[in-house]
């Protein structure tokens, strides 16, 4: 928690000493009502004393306590600032954190996590904070501030309040210690708890396929008997704490004022007895506040082990160096333009053992189409993934226009690229804002250049069946679309940038035989100069392309058009007789 | 939705119908309500002995003054002091027992709650999670819940306390002295008046915040989920400043909404301190006429903290009751949800299943919609039979098979297993004659063992190995850290292939009469396929099986297609014959290898 404060500007730390200040003064305010109390147990035991000095010691007790509000309302709008803009500031960081990641970390986290710690984790540290800050400053400043001002009036008053103080502080760490691991072991149940909820969900069609509605349930109770046990141990330990500070509470008065008839018994003159009956007054309004502020921190015990939990999350982040590393080239060579080629390329998984990619080389031109195929896991998505540098290469190069990927800053390799992903991916908005996404360097598209790219991607039927037509709401994540629309107008995205690189991961199997071979053919007329790398599972999306680069296991079984993949490679042969019989294939 | 658990948003929420949910928790707590009026009988007499501690001060004080140039009475404040001792020890003992039976209260029907959401789950019908999210439901057995025993755990007990902390220092301050009474409520209602202002306020900038909090949290997510795109287009700029923009309305709301929410504890300060100064200088004016005791303002120093301290626990108390309406309103309209049908009088039981599947008429659509899907479908399967549905998305190929699993009910219509309609058998008897694969593999977390069997009863190792061996699983199995005991989780990767060959492991382990494939192999790439196949076609001998594919080649062989198009069959036969029609089927067929 502590190592997140570096995020704090300036200003928050201005704002953390003007409300250290305007504390200060609140606590002072505050301590000052009990002095006033006890000018005022004094003038009323003294019987010639005049009532207006009790009206105006009365006034200045007000004036205090409302002083005391109006430091308290300056105390509470910086920390309530500190912890918007601190909030804030980390939401942002987190955001900008995550954009400049690659694929990789994003996998290492999980998209979910990182969504859950951008946000709730962020609220969760902003609360402690507003909350935290404030009782951090308060509560020690008044306890050591009360203790100054009260000890050297008694010491066996000082006594008992050290004694209540220590019982108190006891009493808690005792309960801390039960409880704690407690509370951090619910949140696992909890989750587990939560996943067997979503397994049933998810898979209700199974479930009760297998019938197994029982087996479910059953699981289900297992993990909500683990959770209740480990829970009502913790909740009732804290059960007992709060009725334990009670009784301290109260054996401390009584003791103050046991201890206080002694010792005006014991007393001499009278002035001297009432001397210590208004000390005895104005003591136990001091014990009060010492022991209020303890408990305060108590508070604050509670509170903290969840945003610490939170603030370790987000620091896992922030402390997560992006892999990718910007290059500086803008542009590539002229006469290489549309050009990819790998240059042996090996890539390996961080953490895996194997690598995915082995040695893998080819060179495909502008206007091109070269096409990559293999089982599932081969990794033909991968090395279609190399070229965007969602993944940088474990060994050898991987060039677009003549250049290693490396030396372009993203924003210029990316300009030269449109890139089609295997789940079609759209964001909330219109048809427009989906198709004429991001920015490619040049001019926006004009709306003949929107309305091209939407009939290229066969998705003009349905784009034009809409009421809104390109104004047409796509909600977020495209749920409003069936998935075969989404894959096209996710195409239509790509085509609408008028990219040198076309790069289509596996985005056709979404697609019927028909329209998946109409849009090849009108993206052979349309984007005829530029250069379409296309992974793909079926034979008949690619059996036209320019090159075919067979995988399997990563290796290279075969590079070559179809015919001649036909004659020589087996691994291709086998995969083509898998999806057609021999004549169709002649 | 997220991997882990959301706690609830700070709960604007407010229920629809507050007396009416909480009759019902009351109702749904009724096995406890004894113990819990127990609870509340010890808070009240916890709560009365706190009280009577500042009466007993009281004396001692006056003691103390009217021993002033006497001498003071010890033995009577020892008496007092031990009889202090005493109330503090049992009203602490109370307290202490009030609250545990409250925490073991809650924490039972907390469960008793969520065995009864997880239980509904499997007993509602299909077409219920169509429309509800997954997420939504999720929240309800976690989040909803815990805000309702959370509620119950604190805001009851809390409820009696505060009120009985609030009338019993009232009553023992009019005991006392009427006069600073009366100087205690009117200040303590000042400083009230000026509360509930505040809060009125602050409540709008909380709903504020709320809302931004969500719009804030849809953007993250959709940026999030879509990385790769918002990279590979230069989307980042244009996603950051719709962020910044969000994240600035959303600092500016939490600022206000936590400045007003910050000013509330001194605010509840002020009102004590107020009300005490109150009490100090009019108790010192009575004392001074003669009119009081000194004792009395010693006492009415603690009860004028009794009764404002209960002030703002009463408010925080309603508010969590609210919540807790709310969470239970969402709560019990789960549980209230329609169930499927009652089907223990039925008793059509198929002990020797040859297979034979009609479907006489079938019309359907969805309960929650007036579209017809299927409209008038009818065919017929003979024992053994490898029936192949095809057609284009959309057409209704998944919803026949969830018919005829009665997932659904029909409209009209019928669909009979050697000769007996299915609404004449339990839906348990029906599922017991099919073994399902779908598209979408499902696992859960647990050993490979664990998944393969499932709910299986006794299951041998061989029956287990022999089937993975059939899928070619086994070597892959083994060669697992643990191998079949290996946990399945996020961090074993198995492609989707492997994945789609555990769940046609499981189906073969489960042994059932006839079998469905619901795009089984989809994920699959073909050379595995063929693989599989091998396994499959193992598993179809002798079984009627249902296949949906819109990998055409898979289903060449079978002996029976049926082309299905909006609902409708609209062609059937075998390949051969169906290519020779040249109909649908024909040009389906053709477009997959055709030349660009």
């Amino acid at each position: 928690m502590l190592k997140l404060f570096r995020y704090l500007t300036r200003r928050d730390w201005g704002l953390m000493g003007v409300s250290f200040g305007f504390i200060l003064l609140q606590i002072w305010l505050d301590l000052a009502l009990p002095d006033y109390m006890s000018e005022i147990t004094a003038l009323v035991q003294s019987p010639d004393s005049p009532m207006s000095t009790i009206v105006s010691a009365g006034g200045k007790m007000i004036l205090c306590a409302v002083g005391s509000l109006l430091a308290a309302v300056v105390v509470s709008v910086c920390i309530a600032r500190i912890a918007a803009a601190f909030g804030a500031r980390l939401r942002l960081g987190l955001f900008d954190r995550v954009q400049a990641f690659s694929m990789e970390e994003i996998g290492r986290f999980s998209t979910a996590s990182l969504i859950t710690r951008s946000t709730n984790d962020v609220t969760q540290v902003t609360k402690a904070v507003a909350m935290g800050v404030q009782v951090v400053l308060k509560a020690p400043l008044t306890a050591t501030w009360a203790i100054i001002k009260i000890a050297n009036k008694n010491w066996q008053w000082t006594v008992s309040t050290a004694a209540a103080i220590g019982i108190l502080l006891t009493l808690v760490a005792i309960t801390m210690f039960i409880v704690l691991p407690k509370f951090k072991r619910l949140q696992l149940l909890t989750d587990d708890l939560n996943r067997v909820t979503r397994e049933n969900l998810s898979g209700i069609r199974v479930v009760h396929a297998y019938n197994a509605e029982q087996y479910q349930e059953d699981k289900f109770k297992q993990a909500n008997d683990t959770l209740t046990k480990t829970s009502l141990s913790a909740v009732r330990t804290l059960a007992c704490m709060m009725p334990n500070l009670q009784f301290v509470l109260s054996g401390l008065s009584l003791a103050i004022y046991w201890i206080g008839a002694i010792l005006i018994n014991r007393a001499g003159a009278p002035a001297e007895k009432i001397a210590i009956f208004s000390d005895m007054i104005v003591f136990s309004a001091y014990a009060m506040q010492v022991v209020m502020s303890f408990i305060m921190l108590v508070v604050l015990f509670i509170i903290l082990p969840r945003a610490q939990v939170s603030a370790k999350r987000i620091r896992e982040v922030l402390e997560t160096e992006p892999a990718l590393r910007d290059g500086a080239r803008t542009d590539g060579e002229q006469e290489k333009r549309g050009e990819v080629e790998f240059r042996h390329v090996t890539f390996r998984y961080p953490d895996a053992e194997e690598a995915v990619l082995h040695d893998l080389n080819f060179t495909v031109r502008q206007g091109q189409t070269l096409a990559f195929i293999g089982a599932t896991g081969s990794g033909k998505s991968t090395a279609a993934n190399l070229i965007p540098r969602f993944y940088d290469v474990t060994d050898g190069e991987v060039l677009v226009d003549g250049v290693d990927v490396r030396d372009y800053t993203q924003e210029a390799l990316h300009n030269k690229l449109g890139y089609v992903s295997q789940k079609a991916v759209l964001f909330g908005g219109t048809i427009r804002s989906n198709v004429a996404y991001g920015e490619n360097g040049g001019e926006p598209p004009s709306e003949e250049e929107i309305h091209a790219a939407i009939t290229t991607a066969q998705a003009s039927d349905f784009v034009d069946a809409l009421t809104d037509g390109l104004d047409g709401y796509v909600a977020q994540g495209g749920t409003n679309l069936s998935g075969g629309q989404k894959q096209r107008l996710s195409i239509a995205r790509a085509v609408c940038r008028r990219p040198e690189i076309l790069i289509f991961d596996d985005s056709f199997s979404a697609l019927d035989y028909k329209t998946d071979r109409a849009l090849r053919e009108t993206l052979d007329r349309e984007c005829a100069d530029a250069t379409r790398i296309i992974v793909a599972q079926r034979i008949g999306t690619i059996r036209d392309a320019d090159q075919i680069v067979v995988l399997d296991e990563g290796r290279v079984a075969g590079i070559g058009t179809h015919k001649e993949l036909m004659a020589s490679c087996e691994v291709y042969r086998q995969i083509a007789y898998s999806q057609l019989s021999k004549e169709e294939l002649e | 939705m997220a991997k882990r658990q959301r706690k609830a948003p700070d709960r604007p929420e407010r229920p629809n119908n507050f007396f009416g949910t909480w009759k019902r928790l009351v109702r749904y707590v009724r096995r406890h309500l004894a113990v819990i009026l127990l609870a509340l009988v010890f808070a009240f007499a916890g709560t009365v002995l706190t009280l009577l501690g500042p009466a007993k001060l009281k004396e001692i004080t006056n003691l103390i003054t009217a021993g002033m140039a006497t001498g003071i009475d010890m033995a009577a404040i020892a008496k007092i002091g031990v009889l202090l001792i005493g109330f503090y020890i049992a009203s602490m003992i109370l307290s202490v027992a009030q609250g545990a039976i409250m925490a073991t209260v809650t924490e039972r029907v907390a469960n008793r709650m969520r065995g009864d959401i997880s239980k509904k789950i499997n007993r509602l019908p299909m077409w219920f999670y169509n429309r509800t999210a997954t997420g939504d439901i999720l929240s309800r057995v976690t989040n909803d819940v815990d805000t309702i025993a959370e509620s119950l755990n604190m805001s009851v007990s809390e409820l009696v306390t505060s009120a009985t902390l609030m009338i019993g220092s009232l009553v023992m301050m009019l005991l006392n002295n009427p006069v600073m009474t009366a100087t205690a409520v009117v200040a303590t209602m000042i400083g009230f008046g000026l509360m509930s202002l505040i809060m009125g306020r602050s409540q709008k900038f909380f709903v504020r915040q709320q809302k931004h909090l969500g719009e804030i949290n849809g953007h993250v997510e959709e940026i999030y989920s879509g990385h790769t795109v918002v990279k590979a287009y230069n989307g980042e700029k244009a996603a950051r400043a719709t962020f910044l923009d969000m994240n600035e309305k959303l600092r500016d709301s939490t600022f206000r909404a936590q400045c007003l929410s910050g000013m509330m504890p001194p605010l509840m300060g002020f009102i004590g301190n107020f009300g005490y100064v109150a009490v100090c200088v009019v108790g010192a004016m009575l004392v001074f006429n003669n009119k009081a005791d000194f004792g009395t303002i010693v006492a009415f120093m603690i009860y004028i903290r009794y009764f404002t301290r209960p002030l703002s626990q009463i408010a925080q108390s309603m508010q969590s009751m609210q919540s807790a309406a709310a969470a239970g309103e969402r709560v019990f309209e789960f549980l209230d949800a329609e169930e499927l049908s009652d089907e223990s009088g039925k008793s059509a039981a198929l002990p020797q299943v040859r297979g034979h599947v009609v479907f006489d008429h079938v019309r359907f659509g969805y309960e929650d919609s007036d579209k017809t899907v299927i409209h008038d479908f009818s065919a017929e399967a003979m024992p053994g039979q490898k029936v192949a549905i095809v057609g284009p998305t959309g057409a209704g190929k998944t919803t026949m098979v969830n018919l005829l699993m009665r997932f659904h009910e029909l409209q009209s219509g019928r669909i009979l297993i050697d000769g007996v309609p299915t609404t004449e058998m339990t839906r348990q008897e029906v599922h017991d004659q099919f073994c399902m694969v779908l598209q979408d593999t499902w696992l859960f977390e647990g050993t490979v063992r664990e998944n393969l069997v499932y709910c299986e009863k006794d299951v041998s190792e061989t029956k287990m190995r022999r089937a993975c061996k059939a899928v070619g699983l086994d070597h892959f199995i083994r060669t697992l850290p643990k191998g079949y005991d290996t946990v399945l989780n996020d961090q074993v990767n198995l492609s989707a292939g492997q994945k789609q060959q555990l769940t046609i492991a499981r189906a073969m382990i489960a042994d059932r009469p006839m079998l469905i494939l619901d795009e089984a192999t989809s994920s699959v790439d073909t050379r595995t396929e063929l693989k599989i196949q091998r396994a499959m076609d193992a598993l179809m001998k002798d079984r009627t099986s249902f296949i949906i594919a819109h990998r055409l080649s898979t289903i060449r062989d079978a002996d029976l297609i049926l082309v299905m198009r909006d609902g409708d069959i609209v062609e059937s036969g075998t390949h051969q014959s169906l290519l020779e029609q040249g109909g649908f089927y024909a040009e389906l067929y053709n477009s997959q290898f055709d030349n660009a």
